[in-house]
């Protein structure tokens, strides 16, 4: 308002700005490469930056690919090649490793993290000082400054949540004039394409974007309400942000799967989990074995089948010259015929031979004749010749199913039942006609109207230890355990047992070309990625949510090979006490104001009740979507989840303080308390320097001296 | 009336068909059967609706002798029809009681007979009410509250007239009945809370009143709807325990205070050796609440878990494999005279009694918590090796201290390791035989789950004293029972090959349970909504979502509607948004149970949802003058009801066999009487 002064002012403010910026960057970048070993969780994100540099397919059910290509990204810019081992915390880099370009990103993300604070904090409309009070408040926060400086994924995704917040507040407080609209947008779109890379680094951010679009849609909401906007307007702006808020970190997203699956390319060792049509997509693997293989199922084609479930394992129905016993352990008897089961492994016991009942012969005419759906099938074991059976008799380790086997006339007055129906269960995506790899069949008993079916459980000694196969007479629909595909696959030619047996043992051959499309592979990938469950297991470090708000517990990162240094978890205590606080005070204070107002007596101004709801939408509603999902969840959880719901409580404390300051108590003490605050900050974060740096190196006795909580977990080296 | 008439005969009709056991019939029979013998059970449930099923069997002269061992169980010539009668009447006032809150809440006749009719119909709702269950009972107090509530809200310009009160304390009796029966009642706890905070903060608004006016508003509710039915449900629970005085199934999930109180166990005014001696037989039960005794059996760890030694395990049930002798580090021979007493600090060995083993720790992880060490038994006929040395300790004591039976905390220290005996709590997959876990835990602090207690104590050589234990109070029973409840409720994990049904399933009606039958030979009664109502009913829940979001957006740019459409768009947000909570607040919540869930979790959401779509189809109709002209709008409206009144019948009449019973082929053979009606794949009917 001062004529002269905005020059001046604006000169002040890029100067704390500046220098803030370079002590976060001081403090995140400095002796990056130290300590030259693999430290935490780099053990499990760096296996997968390996698999990026080699262009080999992986899957990760933790999070979306983006934080993942990031981190690679770092990699590729140090001229990593992907020859390391990741196989366990503490082992040392060799020098043809650049440790520094690996954690080079995260550092940068977690850096860019304190000026983002301070811009935010003005644009929710408070003071440089309260801006200044956040940015220091995050810049001596130790937690942050150890998990940003290694190669992990949190301060990566913090950056991207406070880049959305940040840019959104600036569109929305942007004068929203008629001509000057693009560079608002500019913002807009910016605040979208941060929401894409939030939600693409990990799944959490998913809840920080939810957050984004309520307070967006608070806005739209008023806007609509506005009635000195003509409708069309309105309806444009509508428009714009659905565009931009919703509309574009959708595409971004499936964007990411787009440049992961376009760059990973070969086969590896998570291939096992995918359909065979995604397999066949990838180079090796099965792409190599299946290349040239006729594309339509015909009689006399010569299979291998191999069950959709992938779990426990894949595995191909299988037959081997073995009976079933002919009495189980627990006493019940079997049918006595050759066994079928499902195996893990590439065999060529796993080829099966599509007859046609009503013919002998088990080589494909020309010109082939294919198998549709619906048509009965016989399907004869290569090796053996047996035919596959199904017959009311209890399978050996689910009784309440039915047994299947390779059958042998016992002359026991139990006929052959070895007719199968073959219903192609996406035959409305494919087609008719079973084809290799793309089509799922379910082979439907045609005596019993049982469905073959892997029941996954294994087999005892006596079937040495293989899968069991049964055929169920429940017909649930959906049930991909009922589903089978043919994966290798060729045209029988000779009609001799010998012959055949040859051929069995010989590659395949013949040419066809085909590919899935990139909706399909993205549409299973995705699918996978949230099915997928990994072994529960819990970790020395793991603990509960509720532990992280008084922090109770901390996270051993790094331990030295011989001496005392090493690297932990642990947070700012004071600062950590300090965001504590404020929530309380803010939601103590927000049940005050709003009584008080609901009875008519306004204690503020209503712009200034305005900016208090907002500074309570934004922080408070962060911290509760970051920490409440937590309560809920059924996984191993640890420490570093806390650290995006931390930021927003220090976005949220020299706010409220500055709220108080200039509203409710305006006394000097209070800034001297801010003050001493601020000052014991500084303290405990130097005090904890050793911890975070891992240098210098500290005794037994000083160490314990840093334990001060008695469930703090900091290691001593016995000498 | 002609809601009432329809309602009570659809319910009750074929009500003692098929005479059998019907799925969970054999839980809350048997139960009920519990209440007239006063045996002691342990269930997931609030006894309430136990209570009332014993109560109306007691009435219609059931015995309670009735097994009640597995579903299809004959029943011969029991009296069950009256436990099932009082079930379906209960059922029976559900479409009542929904034709009186939609009445209540939309002042349209119309939109109140819509709801009653789709339940009134409605197979799944027919079925669930026809049988010995939980869930009628349930429903009925659901409603009851609901519509008590709706009744209050209408009264707010009445304040402290009898009426209102009436209604008020009706609330809290029908939320307290709801609680009493399934925990599922604490969301309809939370529809109401939600109501009345909504209710005082527009009194507080409300400058007319002054403060002491509210605080009495806020008194009065704060009194019916929290402190009655509280004090209601620490009553149920009072009756339960003293109905309930005799040791039975139950006993070994409750400590070893508590069991003392029940008539038969072997707690109640015991005798026995008070201090604990070396060569005694004992068991030993672990202090955390559902902890069980330390138990072991002649399986062993499965390959990959730790050594390949015998399984220790806690167990909930008394057997003979909780026992133990406590010996001391050498001599495994019984000495003459009077044995020794073992003291805080000495060391012992703990042999297994039925298999000789010794209890054994050693530096192998633990088979579920990984951070702590496994227990084994080890070792046989008293040879074991250091591994097999435990330091006794009584908390809280010195050394010579000697260790009470039944009252001293102890915990075990492993001497070569120096970790504690801990029960973790969780349950061992199969091979374990899904009992829970025990290990040596490396963190030495004082917890429940590392102090036990020496509960059955057996000397020969010792003196019995009468043990008068410390009799619990009723609050200690009252949290204990509680925390043993949800302890079972969590515990309740679907198992590998068990059906388990998601919630996203329900909405749509995708599978249904089968009560009874499965071969086409037998009498089958499959639980399955009523596909059209279920259907209408998603539709609508669509449909009300569009209609709110055009009725706001119009209001909220100012755009000048008729009076009748303003009532109108005040019933949808209103109303429609009391029920759209409901059903919100009884669905939503399944989606983060891990809990193995069922079908039939649904039926209560689907009781809002019926309301809702009565709402929202009768101002559907009546809206269709903003498409149509005065005659063509009255006469779509017209045919709109009567379309939807004969596509609801239509369908019931093809469908009622699923809730009446169907013998015969199965529906996918062309012979059966349901040809033809398997829509969906996954119905097994």
């Amino acid at each position: 308002q001062l004529g002269g002064l905005p020059l001046v002012v604006t000169a002040q403010v890029d100067l704390l700005l500046v220098l803030v910026s370079l002590l976060a960057f001081w403090t995140r970048l400095s002796h990056l490469s130290y300590p030259n070993a693999v430290v935490f969780d780099e053990v499990y994100y760096g296996q997968f930056v390996s698999l990026y540099m080699k262009r080999v397919f992986f899957i990760d059910d933790s999070g979306p690919p983006l934080g993942h290509m990031i981190l690679a990204f770092g990699a590729y810019l140090g001229g990593f090649d992907g020859n390391f081992v990741w196989n366990r915390i503490g082992a040392e880099y060799p020098t043809t490793v650049n440790v520094w370009s690996l954690r080079l990103l995260p550092a940068l993300c977690g850096a860019l993290c304190v000026p983002l604070v301070y811009l935010l904090t003005l644009e929710l409309k408070f003071s440089h000082l309260s801006a200044l009070g956040a940015a220091v408040l995050l810049l001596l926060e130790n937690s942050l400054i150890v998990q940003s400086r290694f190669m992990l994924l949190e301060s990566v995704l913090i950056f991207f949540v406070l880049l959305a917040f940040f840019s959104y507040l600036r569109f929305h407080n942007a004068p929203s004039s008629l001509s000057g609209g693009t560079p608002r947008y500019i913002w807009l779109i910016l605040s979208g394409v941060s929401c894409g890379a939030v939600v693409g680094v990990k799944y959490m951010g998913l809840f920080s974007y939810l957050l984004l679009l309520v307070v967006a849609s608070l806005h739209t909401w008023k806007l609509i309400g506005d009635k000195t906007i003509s409708h069309r307007n309105v309806c444009v702006q509508c428009v714009h942000r659905v565009l931009c808020l919703v509309v574009v970190p959708v595409l971004l997203y499936v964007f990411w799967f787009y440049v992961h699956l376009s760059f990973l390319n070969r086969s590896g060792p998570h291939d096992q989990l995918m359909s065979s049509a995604f397999q066949a997509s990838l180079q090796g693997g099965l792409s190599r074995i299946t290349r040239g293989q006729p594309l339509e199922v015909a009689y006399g084609s010569q299979v291998t089948l191999r069950s959709s479930v992938s779990q426990p394992i894949p595995c191909w129905l299988h037959s081997h010259k073995v009976n079933y016993p002919i009495r189980y352990d627990n006493g019940r008897g079997s049918s006595h015929q050759q066994q079928v089961t499902c195996y893990p492994f590439k065999d060529v016991n796993n080829w099966w031979i599509i007859k046609d009942p009503g013919r002998q012969q088990l080589v494909v005419d020309t010109p082939p004749r294919p198998v549709r759906h619906g048509d009965v099938i016989q399907l004869v074991h290569g090796m053996t010749s047996r035919f596959l059976n199904s017959h009311d008799v209890a399978a050996p380790m689910s009784p309440h199913t039915q047994e299947v086997s390779g059958y042998i006339d016992f002359n026991v007055s139990m006929p052959a039942q070895n007719l199968w129906r073959v219903d192609i269960s996406n035959r409305e995506a494919e087609s008719e006609v079973w084809k290799t790899i793309l089509s799922e069949v379910r082979l439907v008993h045609v005596n019993t109207s049982a469905v073959l079916k892997l029941s996954g459980v294994p087999l005892p000694d006596w079937g040495f230890r293989q899968l069991e196969v049964v055929a169920d007479k429940l017909f649930k629909a959906h049930s991909s355990s009922l589903e089978w595909t043919v994966e290798e696959h060729r045209y029988g030619t000779s009609q001799e047992q010998k012959e055949r047996e040859a051929e069995l043992h010989s590659p395949t051959h013949i040419d066809v070309d085909r590919k899935i499309s990139f909706w399909a592979k993205f549409v299973e990938l995705q699918w996978k990625m949230l099915t997928v469950k990994q072994e529960e297991s819990e970790h020395k470090y793991s603990s509960s949510p509720l532990e992280w708000i008084t922090m109770e517990t901390n996270i051993a990162y790094w331990l030295h090979s011989s001496t005392n240094a090493q690297i932990h978890l642990i947070g700012n205590p004071v600062s950590w006490g300090v965001g504590n606080l404020s929530l309380l005070a803010y939601q103590l204070l927000a049940v005050v104001y709003l009584l008080r107002r609901r009875r008519g007596l306004k204690d503020v101004p209503d712009g200034v009740w305005d900016q208090f709801v907002c500074l309570g939408c934004v922080c408070v509603g962060g911290w509760l979507v970051n920490f409440v999902p937590f309560l809920l969840m059924d996984k191993t959880l640890f420490l570093y989840h806390y650290l995006p719901a931390l930021c927003y409580l220090y976005l949220l404390s020299p706010a409220l303080l500055e709220h108080a300051h200039t509203h409710l108590l305006r006394y000097r003490a209070l800034c001297v308390g801010a003050l001493a605050v601020l000052l014991s900050i500084f303290l405990t974060y130097r005090t904890f320097c050793p911890l975070t740096y891992g240098s210098p190196e500290l005794s037994a006795h000083q160490l314990q001296g840093l334990k001060w909580r008695d469930t703090w977990d900091i290691l001593y080296r016995r000498r | 009336m002609l809601v009432a008439g329809l309602s009570f005969s659809t319910r009750l009709y074929k009500l003692t068909e098929p005479p059998h056991v019907c799925w969970d019939e054999t839980h809350f029979g048997k139960m009920g059967s519990y209440y007239i013998n006063r045996t002691f059970f342990f269930d997931v449930h609030p006894p309430l609706g136990k209570m009332l099923i014993g109560l109306a069997g007691y009435m219609s002269g059931y015995n309670g002798t009735f097994p009640f061992i597995k579903p299809g169980d004959k029943y011969e010539n029991q009296n069950y029809w009256g436990m099932r009668g009082f079930c379906a009447v209960l059922g029976s006032f559900l479409p009542i009681f929904a034709y009186l809150i939609v009445l209540e809440l939309s002042n349209s006749c119309t939109a109140a007979i819509i709801a009653a009719t789709l339940l009134i119909f409605d197979t799944g709702c027919i079925t669930i009410s026809q049988y010995i269950l939980l869930d009628p009972i349930l429903m009925f107090f659901i409603m009851a509250a609901v519509l008590s509530m709706v009744k209050f809200n209408q009264q707010r310009y009445r304040s402290f007239t009898a009426s209102w009160w009436f209604w008020l304390v009706l609330t809290g009796i029908n939320l307290a009945g709801a609680l009493g029966v399934k925990f599922v009642g604490l969301f309809v706890i939370v529809l109401v809370g939600l109501n009345t905070i909504g209710d005082l903060w527009r009194l507080l608004g409300d400058m007319s009143l002054s403060l002491v006016d509210i605080a009495k508003h806020f008194l009065a509710r704060a009194f019916a709807l929290i402190l009655l039915p509280l004090i209601l449900y620490v009553t149920i629970f009072a009756v339960h325990f003293v109905v309930l005085n005799k040791s039975g199934p139950g006993d070994g999930f409750f400590s070893s205070a508590f069991q003392s109180r029940l008539i038969g166990n072997n707690l109640h005014n015991a005798s026995m050796p008070e201090y604990l001696a070396f060569g005694s037989t004992v068991t030993i039960k672990n202090l955390r609440i559902a902890g069980g005794y330390l138990h072991s059996h002649w399986h062993l760890y499965p390959e990959g878990v730790g050594a390949r030694q015998q399984q220790v395990t806690a167990y909930l049930h008394k057997d003979y494999n909780n026992l133990w002798v406590v010996h001391r580090q050498q001599d495994n021979n019984s000495q003459s005279g009077n044995p020794d007493l073992v003291r805080h600090g000495d060391i012992v060995r703990l042999e297994h009694k039925e298999t000789t083993r010794n209890l054994h720790s050693h530096l192998h992880e633990a088979p579920l918590t990984k951070k702590h060490f496994q227990v084994t038994g080890y070792g046989i006929n008293g040879t074991g090796d250091a591994n097999d040395l435990w330091q006794m300790e009584v908390c809280g004591g010195r050394k010579g201290d000697p260790v009470k039976v039944l009252r001293s905390k102890v915990r075990f220290l492993h001497r070569a390791t120096g970790c504690v005996l801990y029960s973790s709590g969780k349950t061992l997959p199969k091979w374990g035989w899904e009992q829970i876990e025990v290990t040596c835990s490396p963190y030495l602090k004082e917890t429940p789950s590392s102090q036990w207690n020496i509960e059955d104590h057996i000397n020969p050589k010792l003196p019995n004293i009468s043990l008068s234990v410390l009799k619990p109070n009723f609050l200690e029973i009252l949290l204990e029972s509680h925390i043993v409840m949800f302890r079972g409720n969590s515990g309740l994990k679907p198992k590998d090959n068990e059906m388990n049904s998601k919630p996203w399933h329900w909405p749509i009606n995708y599978q249904g349970l089968r009560f009874s039958g499965v071969n086409a030979t037998e009498y089958r009664v499959y639980l399955l909504g009523n596909p059209v109502v279920w259907w209408i009913n998603l539709a609508s829940l669509g449909l009300y979502f569009t209609m709110v979001a055009v009725a706001s957006i119009a209001t909220q740019r100012g755009f000048s509607l008729g009076q009748q459409r303003i009532e109108h768009s005040l019933v949808l947000v209103r109303g429609g948004g009391l029920l759209m909570l409901g059903w919100l607040l009884h669905y939503a919540p399944f989606f983060t149970m891990g809990r193995i869930l069922y079908f039939h979790h649904y039926f209560p959401a689907m009781l809002f949802s019926s309301m809702l779509t009565g709402l929202t189809l009768d101002i559907l109709f009546r809206s269709a003058d903003l498409l149509l002209h005065p005659p063509y709008s009255y006469w779509f409206q017209r045919t709109g009801q009567l379309l939807l009144l004969f596509s609801i019948l239509y369908s019931f009449y093809l469908f009622h066999p699923l809730s009446y019973g169907m013998t015969g082929p199965l529906a996918h053979e062309p012979g059966s009487a349901m040809a033809g009606l398997k829509w969906m794949d996954s119905w097994e009917f």
